[in-house]
């Protein structure tokens, strides 16, 4: 069944309905429904560079179009990255946040964004992989060989948020007991604090923000009085770069790399067995023939484009495709619907698991800023997947997974499946 | 048509020929060599087509532009001889060019 399919078809009129001003793509509700494509296709189809002024996230730009994605993201002088990445204000951005000041360098311009990147480039380096590859597949198959068998369980948290954050406990050199601190500190980062919500209300989230900052706090104090033992926070504490930094700049990099460590892989990792249970030709395909495991990692990254969208800044007055985006405007770049783009991919909206370039998707971003993990995210998919075909012939999804209420993280609270059995 | 040395970091030599006015990234996507994902497809904006140019050809080849240079800093091996293999156009005067491709791109 193609994807394309599940979309409701009320939802596609009641879009095209609405004046295009009003047109908010923005909108959290049409991710936690899963109703976000007809927007696109139609900014795609009518407006692809499209000014939104009526939501709640104020006067922002629109970027729907790859091509045009592509364009912005190379060009960091025009669209800038400071003071933040998304359209939602985050706490450092907030009047009397007592982590106003807050950076990290996602969010940075060169020279300083360039400067700090490369000290954590090492840890995430194809050398570095190499040596993190077999304790990854020691542990995807512990996992696997816990799941029961024939009993309903929640894949999001048995093995997305397990494997993952294993991974950045490693990265972080921090004790494997603490790991699902990490899961836990980067959905609140993320969450906007809703009633019934993982936080409720601002002060809810900052306590957190204060136990997650104390947590590291004291990790960097070890570490800096400590010979270097390669983990991200010893490099962070030792490299002569960053040593000297101040306390919330090195906290918004340990939330950088917390959230784009662990949130981003472990959609991934629950979109794949989605997407494969919708779509059982491309699930038998590669049960037939495993060599395509990383192919199918890399429509399965541009599938779910598990970041919906960056924002830019204008730093001045420029026109773009026609339209005039004005000095300080937010720019959002929504990946997810150039990852629709029919002009640059074909078929977009169907999962074709041997695509004959899978690489070409935008989920990862391009030019500077472009995701320095990805490499890692490959291959904690690819391990999953070659273990999970070693085991099971089948992992079945029982009902709609419940998704995130964000237009920034694209992806899935929990999803319950059934394994029914072993190889 | 001009001759293209490869060379993998483990000394692996492929020699391909490219035709001119095609990039050598896209040459070695072609003839399937090794190390060159070239995610981007060529336009200069993910530095997965990373390479080193052997240093009796430097001069030839010519340094990086400015946008190319600021993507390079990504590489985790950057250094002198560093150039994305997309932004190299085969060209008579490159005929017998050898670049090394980086460890940390295989």
């Amino acid at each position: 069944m193609a994807t394309a399919a599940l979309q409701p078809m009320a939802e596609t009129s009641e879009v095209d309905a609405l004046p295009l001003a009003e047109l908010d793509p923005a909108r959290a509700d049409r991710f936690r429904n899963d109703s976000w494509a007809p927007v696109f296709e139609r900014l795609r189809r009518e407006d692809p560079v499209h000014l939104c002024e009526t939501g709640e996230f104020g006067r922002y730009w629109s970027i729907t179009k790859y091509n045009d994605i592509m364009a912005i993201d190379t060009d960091h002088k025009t669209f800038s990255s400071e003071p933040g990445i998304t359209l939602v204000r985050t706490i450092d951005q907030q009047q009397t946040s007592p982590f106003q000041g807050m950076s990290m360098f996602i969010a940075m311009d060169p020279p300083k964004h360039d400067i700090q990147r490369k000290i954590v480039t090492p840890a995430v380096s194809p050398m570095n992989l190499k040596l993190l590859e077999p304790l990854i597949r020691e542990r995807a198959a512990t996992i696997l060989d816990n799941l029961p068998v024939g009993e309903e369980f929640d894949w999001v948290d048995k093995v997305s948020m397990e494997l993952t954050a294993m991974t950045l406990a490693t990265l972080f050199g921090m004790p494997q007991e603490d790991r699902r601190k990490l899961t836990y500190w980067s959905d609140v980062v993320t969450a906007v604090p809703t009633p019934g919500g993982i936080v409720e209300t601002r002060e809810q989230k900052l306590d957190i923000f204060f136990q997650y900052h104390a947590y590291f706090t004291q990790l960097w104090n070890e570490r800096v009085n400590a010979e270097p033992t390669g983990d991200l926070i010893s490099m962070l504490a030792h490299d002569p770069a960053t040593r000297d930094m101040a306390p919330l700049e090195y906290f918004g990099n340990v939330i950088l790399l917390t959230v784009g460590g662990n949130d981003t892989t472990r959609n991934t990792i629950t979109g794949s067995v989605y997407a494969l249970n919708k779509n059982q030709d491309q699930y038998a395909k590669l049960r037939a023939n495993p060599d395509l495991i990383p192919s199918m990692v890399s429509e399965t990254i541009r599938w779910q484009t598990p970041l919906a969208h960056m924002k830019r800044r204008a730093t001045r007055d420029v026109e773009f495709r026609g339209k005039l985006i004005r000095e300080g405007d937010p720019v959002a770049m929504w990946y997810v619907s150039g990852n629709r783009d029919e002009e640059v991919i074909e078929r977009p909206n169907d999962y074709i698991i041997d695509r004959a370039r899978p690489r070409q998707h935008i989920s990862f971003g391009f030019g500077i800023h472009r995701c320095v993990g990805n490499r890692l995210a490959e291959l904690q998919l690819r391990i999953i997947w070659e273990e999970i075909l070693k085991r099971f012939p089948e992992i079945t999804v029982v009902d709609e997974p419940k998704r995130v209420f964000s237009s920034f993280v694209k992806g899935y609270e929990s999803m319950k499946v059934v394994i029914p059995r072993r190889n | 048509m001009g001759r293209v040395t490869y060379i993998e970091h483990d000394g692996t030599e492929h020699v391909v020929a490219v035709e001119e006015g095609v990039s050598i990234m896209e040459a070695a996507v072609q003839n399937g060599v090794p190390g060159i994902d070239a995610d981007c497809g060529g336009q200069c904006a993910c530095a997965t087509c990373h390479v080193h140019v052997d240093a009796t050809w430097l001069e030839r080849v010519g340094g990086p532009g400015e946008a190319e240079d600021e993507l390079l800093n990504l590489a985790p091996e950057r250094d002198d001889t560093s150039r994305l293999s997309c932004q190299i156009t085969m060209s008579p005067a490159l005929d017998g060019l050898v670049v090394r491709i980086p460890e940390s791109q295989h």
